[in-house]
């Protein structure tokens, strides 16, 4: 069979064996509602209570500040329309950046649409918030400032720290989106002055339909999920719990390999990196240096090329990548994370990002170099913006 | 996602190039949408003898472009003139509805080409079909 190699972590990983087997006996055996008072629930309630330790220790943060959702985009929903509502006798004005994830943005927009304010933060060239801009941006009437943890698309690490401090001094609910980031990067919610935290299982391992809020204690939302009693009250619905089981098993099997991991997929995403500026001409490196974005991720424009037609051609090769480009994503406009950190439409077109994992070799990156390339080459033969673009440069201007 | 025929002509885009000294050169698109094509024609009585693009653009985009080359090679001026983007997404095995808009830019390049070619000719320029392009792509999404 031919190589297949598979560079799109950020959207998904695989499910790691480790946990399937540790969540196996909650489908077959172990199936008792968790809500029933017989003992034949009860191992399932321990299960979920372990599982909530598993990932209040990776946070640094206490079991009763985890609830359980089904995945990042309701924990992004949850904390922002949550602190809204409940906030909204204090102020009505929301802070966020124009690089988030669509789970935080659309929920946002849908925010303004129901009387809040929001102001979009923008971003330096390197996808970093500047605190000086949400300083400025802060009003009386700011209930809430959410800025992600780690960007998904080009990988930028923001300074959560300085902006948790500015933010808990100033008595403002501090939200993080941290589905890229969480069991990749150390993440210390105590120290970091974090407030709300929302992450998400199959970004490390664990199983897709599951994730988490972390509320600080003391911090009040209102619910969004009305029902049952589950959650403590915060989140109706019969758990999940294989997920939920498979969600602690991930996140403790992850962060226990963290350093190792992150040092050799950094190294592969180095050499990939390097790779690749170094052969294909008028490449472009989107995001922050290596020392500041995610160690797995890589972002890359070329200009002359369309990022579907890099995908296909990819794809043939056996290569899974993705791109900003609006033609995968099915909207007019391209990524608006590319846009926000002030690349052109040809060149946030012209985008491929590749995400390295714990199946990532050696071999797999030498294989893309030696790949990448020449589909570069040949579809740039036949652009006519490649040709105005070399015209351009070679005109001597 | 894509028919057979759309995959075989992205990946083997027939009549890719430029031609030299062209009879007429048409472009459509911009940058901004994502997609750019450009058609160079050689005319010889009357009739296309050679046909040449460059596209810049997805998968459906580089397909419209070659199976449009195609569609029109040793075909008359004003047959190729007839040329409906319909017709080019037909030959296709069709086209997801997002991406229809690519065979509308495959039919403009050629009119463009074409009425490049008329003006160099001394003949009055046609009027092609009109299309929105930015109302297009709000509805299909």
């Amino acid at each position: 069979m031919s190589r297949q190699v598979y560079l799109d972590y950020a959207a998904t990983t695989f499910t790691a064996p480790e946990v399937v087997s540790a969540m196996t006996p909650y489908f077959t055996q172990s199936f008792g509602n968790p809500s029933s008072i017989y003992s034949f629930s009860e191992s399932n309630r321990k299960a979920m209570g372990i599982a909530r330790q598993q990932v209040a220790d990776v946070l640094g943060a206490a079991k009763e500040e985890i609830f359980f959702t089904s995945g990042g985009t309701e924990a992004d929903n949850w904390a922002l329309k949550g602190v809204a509502w409940r906030n909204r006798s204090k102020g009505n004005h929301v802070i966020t950046t124009k690089i988030e994830h669509h789970a935080v943005l659309h929920t946002a927009q849908f925010l303004q649409e129901n009387g809040f304010e929001v102001t979009y933060l923008d971003v330096d060239a390197e996808g970093r918030v500047r605190l000086e801009d949400l300083k400025n941006a802060v009003t009386e009437k700011t209930i809430l400032v959410s800025v992600m943890f780690a960007n998904n698309e080009i990988g930028t690490i923001q300074p959560i720290a300085e902006i948790g401090a500015f933010c808990r001094e100033k008595g403002i609910i501090f939200h993080t989106d941290a589905v890229q980031a969480v069991a990749h990067v150390p993440i210390d919610v105590k120290a970091m002055n974090i407030d709300l935290l929302s992450l998400s299982a199959h970004k490390f391992y664990g199983p897709k339909g599951v994730g988490a809020l972390y509320v600080r204690k003391g911090i009040k939302i209102d619910n969004f999920m009305h029902g049952g009693g589950q959650e403590r009250g915060k989140r109706a619905t019969t758990e999940n719990v294989a997920g939920i089981v498979g969600l602690g098993a991930a996140i403790e099997l992850t962060e226990s390999r963290m350093k190792d991991a992150s040092s050799r997929v950094g190294k592969l995403r180095n050499m990939l990196i390097d790779g690749v500026m170094k052969v294909i001409p008028h490449a472009k490196l989107n995001g922050a240096p290596v020392s500041e974005r995610l160690p797995n991720n890589s972002n890359f424009s070329f200009i002359g090329i369309e990022g579907e037609t890099l995908l296909l051609d990819l794809d043939g090769a056996g290569i899974y990548a993705s791109t900003g480009s609006a033609c995968s994503s099915g909207s007019l406009d391209p990524s608006h994370v590319l846009m926000a950190i002030g690349l052109s439409h040809e060149q946030a077109h012209g985008s491929l990002r590749m995400t390295l994992g714990e199946e990532t070799s050696e071999e797999d990156i030498r294989y893309v170099l030696s790949v990448l390339p020449a589909i570069v080459e040949r579809r740039r033969a036949m652009s006519p913006l490649w040709e105005d673009f070399l015209k351009n440069t070679q005109g001597g201007k | 996602m894509y028919s057979e025929k759309v995959l075989d002509h992205f990946q083997n885009p027939r009549n890719v190039g430029e031609i030299e000294n062209p009879d007429g050169v048409g472009k459509a698109g911009n940058p901004k949408c994502g997609d750019i094509m450009k058609i160079y024609l050689r005319v010889e009585n009357e009739v296309i003898t050679d046909i040449k693009f460059k596209t810049f653009g997805c998968a459906s985009a580089i397909a419209s472009s070659s199976m449009a080359t195609e569609l029109v090679k040793g075909r008359n001026i004003d047959e190729a003139w007839n040329l409906t983007n319909s017709a080019v997404a037909e030959a296709l095995d069709g086209l997801p509805p997002v991406k229809m808009h690519c065979s509308v830019l495959a039919e403009e390049a050629i009119h463009a080409a074409i009425n490049d070619y008329r003006r160099r000719k001394g003949l009055p320029v046609l009027e092609g079909k009109e299309y929105d392009h930015e109302h297009d792509h709000a509805h299909q999404h």
